[in-house]
């Protein structure tokens, strides 16, 4: 693995990955052990220190959503572990893992098909404060809704709607508010803005950044953009077929590739005129 | 300058609960053989609705209007005074306004003469058909008399030029079975196998990988070259029209807002969404993201004057009054002399910030 930077020894490591793995067997359903066996994940290691942007970044069938959906354990890996500040999450029970999810949260990427239309908005994000935190009255949890609608720039009365009612752009909004409510660590955002139209992915990303310096987020991005990646990422790591193939600061990434996929990457890019007059 | 096709004050309606809208509204464009037009807007803009209307395919209950133009086969639209309208039931030929033609005129047109490809090749191919026998349908639809052997020969050569490797090989499996790039592929070659002169490509590339999204530019840049397509390339991402397209133009809540050579509108943009499309637009660079206030307005909520005036940083009170017209830029020639095809290089901007050089050749007739 190229341009592999050592383990960022002065900040807290808020997710440790080493080794995972996961493959799935074609052809013979969902819960099949026979078939071709597919690789989706092949021996993946890497740390995430706290407050910093990891990004993932690599093509369709990479493996980095797998990835992703594993780090939350959302599936269990079929070997390696991973360790959320510093406790051992693979083998956890389905209890133990429940205390931990309110620390690690999810933005997904289509937000027609994340939110539930029968739920209305106030329900849909003050419903992670019901799971997790039952001893809120509900007159909290709506002032909580209330106050995390304000933050992304919806409108209070919102909660009284429906998704239906909502552009794209709004809706990861609302995503976004269900995701942070609990004050998580880690926030993995699978694709956040690649749904969305250009002006509305570009004061999503900025929503973003500003809600990582006032809560203190440490953010896993998974993106097939670099472009993307390249506003926010602190690192990027590079995904190919199941493995990191390179992995660095984001800078050194972008401006001085290392490995022939990355320089692939990257040429392939289309790239923008620069501007001339000023604007 | 060969002009094939010339869109004319297009303009659609559309009934809805709160009254009739127009996400197409007045729309004049051209392009010709060989050249690609980009067609750059965000959703709402009405880019797919323009497509639509040139291919006859707007939904049912919608209004058209204005004039559409295609040349015919070998001959060039001239600029001068269209000819007279003439009756709806000829077929397309030389100066026929193709916007009022019935849908048996339009399948003549569809595949032979104007052709489209689609962002989601999964839906458009038919998942129960192999490749082979689409590409072969659509080869059939448009010629008659041809030997089964013919057909299948054409469909072969059909893949090929589309850079389908081992073309009889993929020619019998389904699509599921080719990747999102191969599948674009066939797409492509569905709807170049009739031989037609406009290729409208809505998105073609969005939901590809980057690196696929590359090998496909190339080879629409190709076959444009070897079959003197026009094409009219609809895309969001300003980094592609870069990239494919010859000239661009911006939409805006349904109307034109800036069009031009290409380099010219990405690198010295004239209007004020343009410019905040391009400072929304996430490239390599960090750091200069800068994304536009506010959001699109709602066709039935539109604004008065200027559709971008509630969003604009420039604005000013003759923003209110009215729909600014499109103003270009004087163009000179390197001889000096003004453009006399008064259409091609201009670039002009529907902004009242722009200096009036005088009304754009394409609206001279208002």
């Amino acid at each position: 693995m190229e341009n592999c930077k050592p383990r960022m020894a002065n900040r807290e490591t808020l997710l440790e990955a080493v080794e995972l793995r996961k493959s799935y067997h074609r052809g013979g359903g969902a819960f099949a052990q026979t078939g071709d066996k597919f690789t989706a994940v092949d021996g993946v290691s890497f740390q995430v220190a706290a407050g910093e942007t990891f990004a993932v970044v690599g093509e369709s069938g990479c493996g980095k959503t797998t990835l992703a959906r594993m780090l939350l354990r959302l599936i269990a890996p079929d070997s390696g572990t991973i360790k959320f500040a510093g406790r051992d999450v693979t083998a956890m029970s389905s209890a133990e893992l429940r205390a931990e999810r309110r620390h690690m949260q999810m933005v997904f990427q289509d937000p027609y098909a994340s939110l539930n239309p029968r739920m209305r908005i106030g329900e849909i994000i003050s419903e992670p404060l019901a799971i997790h935190g039952p001893q809120l009255s509900r007159g909290e949890r709506g002032e909580r809704c209330a106050a995390m609608l304000r933050r992304v720039g919806l409108p209070e009365e919102s909660a009284r709607r429906y998704p239906h009612e909502f552009s794209g752009g709004q809706r990861q909004r609302i995503g976004i508010a269900r995701a942070l409510i609990l004050r998580p660590k880690l926030v993995v955002a699978d694709e956040p803005v690649s749904a969305l139209d250009v002006s509305v992915g570009a004061q999503m990303l900025l929503l973003l950044q500003d809600l990582q310096q006032e809560f203190s987020l440490t953010y896993l991005l998974i993106s097939h953009s670099l472009p993307v990646v390249a506003q926010v990422a602190t690192r990027i790591a590079v995904m190919r077929a199941g493995k990191f193939v390179e992995l660095g600061e984001a800078e050194q990434v972008l401006r001085h590739p290392q490995h022939p996929y990355t320089q692939e990457l990257l040429a392939a890019v289309p790239e923008l005129p620069a501007l001339q007059s000023p604007s | 300058m060969k002009g094939l096709l010339e869109v004319d004050r297009l303009t659609v309606e559309l009934p809805t609960s709160r009254g009739w809208v127009r996400p197409v509204n007045d729309v004049s464009i051209g392009i010709a053989a060989g050249e690609t037009l980009g067609l750059v807007g965000e959703s709402g803009s009405g880019k797919t609705m323009l497509s639509l209307a040139l291919m006859g395919l707007l939904p049912a209950g919608a209004r058209v209007s204005g004039e559409t133009r295609l040349a015919a086969r070998g001959e060039t639209i001239s600029s001068a005074a269209a000819p007279a309208s003439s009756s709806v039931h000829a077929p397309v030929i030389a100066g026929n306004n193709i916007l009022q033609m019935r849908e048996s005129e339009w399948r003549t047109v569809r595949g032979a003469e104007i052709a489209m490809i689609f962002q989601e090749p999964m839906t458009s191919l038919n998942p129960v058909m192999t490749v082979g026998a689409q590409v072969s349908e659509a080869i059939r639809a448009h010629t008659s008399n041809l030997a089964e052997r013919e057909v299948r020969q054409r469909t072969i050569e059909a893949l090929g030029r589309a850079s389908v490797p081992e073309p009889e090989t993929r020619a019998q499996q389904f699509p599921h079975q080719l990747s999102g790039g191969l599948r674009q592929r066939v797409m492509i070659a569905m709807a170049l196998a009739a031989g037609p002169r406009l290729l409208i490509a809505d998105e073609p590339t969005t939901a590809l990988d980057v690196t696929v999204q590359k090998q496909v530019l190339a080879l629409l840049d190709r076959l444009r070259r070897e079959m003197q397509l026009g094409m009219l390339f609809i895309t969001h991402d300003l980094g592609v029209v870069a990239q494919v397209a010859d000239r661009v133009a911006v939409m805006y809540a349904g109307r034109i807002v800036e069009q031009g050579p290409v380099n010219e509108v990405l690198t010295q943009p004239l209007h004020p969404y343009t410019k905040g499309l391009l400072a929304a637009s996430p490239t390599l660079e960090r750091g200069k993201l800068a994304p536009i206030p506010g959001t699109v307005p709602q066709l039935t909520e539109l604004p008065p004057g200027c559709a971008f005036e509630p969003r604009c940083a420039w604005r000013r009170e003759d923003c209110l009054t009215g729909v600014p017209s499109l103003r270009r830029i004087a163009q000179q020639n390197p001889n000096g002399v003004p453009s006399a095809s008064g259409g091609a290089t201009e670039h002009a901007a529907r902004c009242v910030l722009v200096a009036d050089e005088g009304p754009s050749a394409k609206e001279s007739s208002r």
